[in-house]
């Protein structure tokens, strides 16, 4: 009996210490080198797995951000600068400071501002229904309202304010991750500078119908006048196809073009104070005056040049 | 004999066909028409009249705009007022053409009387050239131009050509008055169209329900002098109009996935279509006009309309009385596959074959439940798909198996939503999940494409 037991303990043990070799062998013979950098990085990263950064997740970041040569492609929209400061760090690489950005709603066609044309019945899904047609509104270009881009943010940004119908970022969660940019069929939330002190100007509108099609669809369309393109001193409105769009990286947040704009479809958020649009408007006409007289002045010496 | 249908799934709708003894009627000009450039499967028309041009009835006014297109003509005589976007069924913006109504002066060469003409052209070049100057498109639904569906490409060979006169949706009855009403003209169209093929042998595929269409189309053939075309009675059964399903019921034969008709020698026309493509050789005629069925339980007068194309909708319901107070939906097309109009302006296209008024209670959607698994939709798919996997798939997102479990075959009939006792939106699923993969498949192909090219 005891000698059973004691060849079942000898064979099982040399049985394991042969196997364990072979194991040992085998993994040395297949191991793999990773760069150890990349669980460096990986635990710099925020750990959300949001794929903002264009990449499958944090890890997949981190092992393109040590092949890359150096950090001008990736960039970790969640962590920001931080994070990209500790990442360059580990690896020993130069990084740009980028502006902070956020999620913007470029549509302002609450239930109120953009009457109902008929019921919608089908799929809640943005995405189904914009295969189907342009929407419940007379707006073709607006928000549909089923709120693909709020179940697409996984940091509890978004939200669907339910009295307007529009989704409604919180600036404080959004990490500009961009999820919702994505999840928007009609390209109504774009990734903008959050600005000095978040204060940022932007066109609420993406309608590109003619004034009065927009304007019958939406009261608070952008109905493509071009008041605030003719008004603006710093180039920063582009003005294509009935619609105008405001350059963040040239806006100089003077406001007048919010002043100027005839359905208030231009925004300022985050302003100290709230906009006083008859002084502005006074400035501005006062800036006229004088550019016309300066112009007055400046003729007579050309023509008898000329 | 037991009549044939089509082998796989399929359901059986109540047919409806309310108003199936409403004689073609012309409707009256509307004053303004509105012509869009993209009334077919393929590249948009170009344009090819400029503001303030006169214009008279069957005029060009848009050219092909690539192989896979079609010409589009002057439905009335006029003035061209303006070429720019107007909404469209679906709300979205297309080019169209604004023709003001000036009386109705039709284009010299053009035989507008309703003499039958019976003797065809014998060059077949000849006739394929008509048929594309005509405009003429596939007026069963998928308006894809007719003359690239009659030049098969090389090696492959048409051994049977199929008229579809199945008209399985429930409600439209236009196909079956044209049967009733111009069912010379139809056969011989079909003979034209035999002719073209290689004079391979014609079917006529009628659904049972309409017997009148059935014996006045065999009257029609053995009064006419052309050999190989017979009538096929054909069980009742949706989606029998459908292409595939339609050659499986008359020929037993079943298209591969991917594949084309001709890909087991079958051409399928519709009637309407067979109808345009008499008109275009026989007659000169492009298509200017056709057959729209308004309808519906709670629109109180039926009708088929002869309509031009680019009448605005508003323009034949308020002709007939406006809309009823307890029509809730208005589809253009049939309730199976029809779509909901958002934009009661939008004007008619070649393809428009009807306008069905629903009330609330017809067309309200039940609350969605959840799936037990019963299958009634795998069974039901007549493309033996299986609906409920591939709903799954596409609310995983996941275009690699949506491509293996053959999305891209869904003929989007609707047979899926109809059976399924959760009222689950399958096909509003699956149709995301088919336009998914079919962008995989052509962006796929388009660098291959160019992969050969820069081999070259």
């Amino acid at each position: 009996m005891v000698n059973i037991i004691i060849w079942t303990v000898a064979v099982i043990t040399v049985l394991g210490l042969v196997l364990a070799l072979v194991l040992y062998l085998v993994a040395e013979k297949f191991k793999v080198v990773e760069d150890p950098r990349i669980d460096e990085v990986e635990k710099a990263m925020p750990g959300a797995n949001c794929g903002g950064c264009g990449f499958a997740g944090c890890r997949a970041f981190a092992e393109a951000a040590v092949k890359a040569p150096d950090l001008d492609n990736n960039y970790c929209p969640v962590g920001g600068n931080d994070v990209m400061a500790r990442v360059a760090a580990i690896l020993g690489y130069e990084v740009k400071a980028k502006a902070p950005q956020v999620a913007v709603v470029r549509c302002n066609g609450t239930c109120q501002n953009r009457p109902k044309t008929n019921d919608y019945d089908g799929v809640a899904s943005c995405k189904v229904k914009a295969a189907l047609y342009s929407g419940d509104t007379g707006c073709s270009y607006g928000c549909l309202g089923c709120g693909d881009c709020a179940a697409a943010c996984q940091f509890g940004a978004l939200s669907m304010d339910l009295e307007t119908g529009l989704p409604v970022v919180d600036e404080a969660k959004c990490t500009a991750c961009g999820a919702c940019v994505k999840a928007c069929p009609k390209h109504i939330i774009e990734l903008r500078n959050k600005g000095p002190r978040g204060m940022r100007e932007f066109v609420s509108c993406v309608n590109h119908d003619k004034g009065p099609v927009a304007k019958k669809a939406c009261a608070a369309a952008c109905i493509g006048c071009g008041i605030c393109f003719k008004t603006c001193i710093h180039g920063a409105i582009v003005f294509e196809n009935n619609l105008a769009y405001i350059d963040y990286a040239k806006c100089k947040l003077c406001r007048e073009c919010e002043a100027v704009c005839p359905t208030g479809a231009i925004h300022g958020v985050n302003f100290p104070k709230p906009l006083d649009k008859d002084a502005v408007k006074a400035r501005i006409a006062e800036r006229k005056k004088k550019a016309a007289e300066a112009a007055a002045e400046v003729k007579p010496v050309e023509t008898k040049e000329a | 004999m037991a009549k044939r249908t089509f082998s796989i799934g399929g359901v059986h709708p109540h047919d409806n066909k309310i108003s199936r003894g409403c004689r073609i009627e012309p409707l009256p000009l509307p004053p303004a028409v509105y012509i869009s450039v993209a009334q077919h499967i393929g590249a948009p028309a170009k344009p090819v009249v400029a503001v303030g041009d006169k214009v008279k009835v069957g005029q060009v006014v848009a050219e092909q705009g690539g192989f896979v297109s079609a010409f589009i003509h002057s439905s009335v005589s006029g003035t061209v007022k303006s070429i720019g976007p107007r909404k469209d069924l679906a709300g979205n913006p297309q080019t169209c053409i604004e023709i003001a109504v000036e009386g109705d002066e039709w284009l010299e060469g053009i035989d507008t009387s309703d003499t039958l003409v019976t003797g065809i052209p014998e060059d077949n070049r000849a006739i394929l050239e008509k048929i594309r100057l005509g405009g003429v498109v596939g007026l069963g639904g998928a308006t894809f131009p007719t003359h690239v569906k009659l030049s098969p490409p090389p090696g492959s060979q048409c051994e049977r050509l199929i008229i579809n006169g199945c008209e399985c949706e429930p409600y439209l009855t236009s196909d079956f008055r044209t049967l009733l009403e111009k069912g010379e003209q139809v056969v011989v169209g079909a003979a034209i169209l035999k002719q073209v093929l290689g004079n391979v042998p014609c079917t006529i595929g009628i659904e049972e329900n309409k017997p009148e269409a059935i014996a006045h189309i065999r009257e029609v053939i053995a009064k006419l002098p052309y050999k190989d075309i017979e009538v096929m009675p054909l069980k009742m059964r949706y989606p029998q109009g459908g292409e595939k399903q339609l050659i499986d019921a008359v020929m037993h034969r079943q298209v591969g996935s991917g594949g084309l008709p001709i890909s087991v020698g079958a051409v399928v026309q519709n009637v309407a279509t067979a109808l345009a493509v008499y008109d275009a050789v026989q007659k000169n005629k492009p298509i200017v006009d056709n057959s729209v069925t308004v309808t519906g339980e709670c629109f109180p007068k039926q009708a088929n309309l002869l309509v031009r194309v680019g009448t605005p909708l508003s323009y034949i319901i308020d002709y007939l009385g406006g809309v009823p107070a307890d029509a809730a939906k208005v589809i253009s097309g049939g309730p199976m596959m029809g779509r909901a109009i958002a934009n009661l302006d939008a004007a008619t296209v070649k393809g428009t074959s009807a306008l069905l008024f629903l009330t609330e209670a017809q067309t309200r959607r039940k609350p969605q439940t959840r799936c037990i698994r019963c299958g009634k939709c795998a069974d039901a798919c007549p493309m033996g798909l299986e609906p409920f996997l591939l709903n799954r798939l596409v609310k995983a997102d996941d275009v690699e198996q949506l491509e293996a479990n053959a999305a891209q075959d869904c003929i989007e009939c609707g047979c899926c939503l109809y059976s399924c006792p959760a009222h689950i939106p399958l096909l509003d699923n699956i149709r995301m999940g088919k336009g998914a993969v079919m962008g995989v498949i052509r962006a796929r192909a388009a660098a291959a494409k160019a992969v050969a090219e820069a081999k070259k």
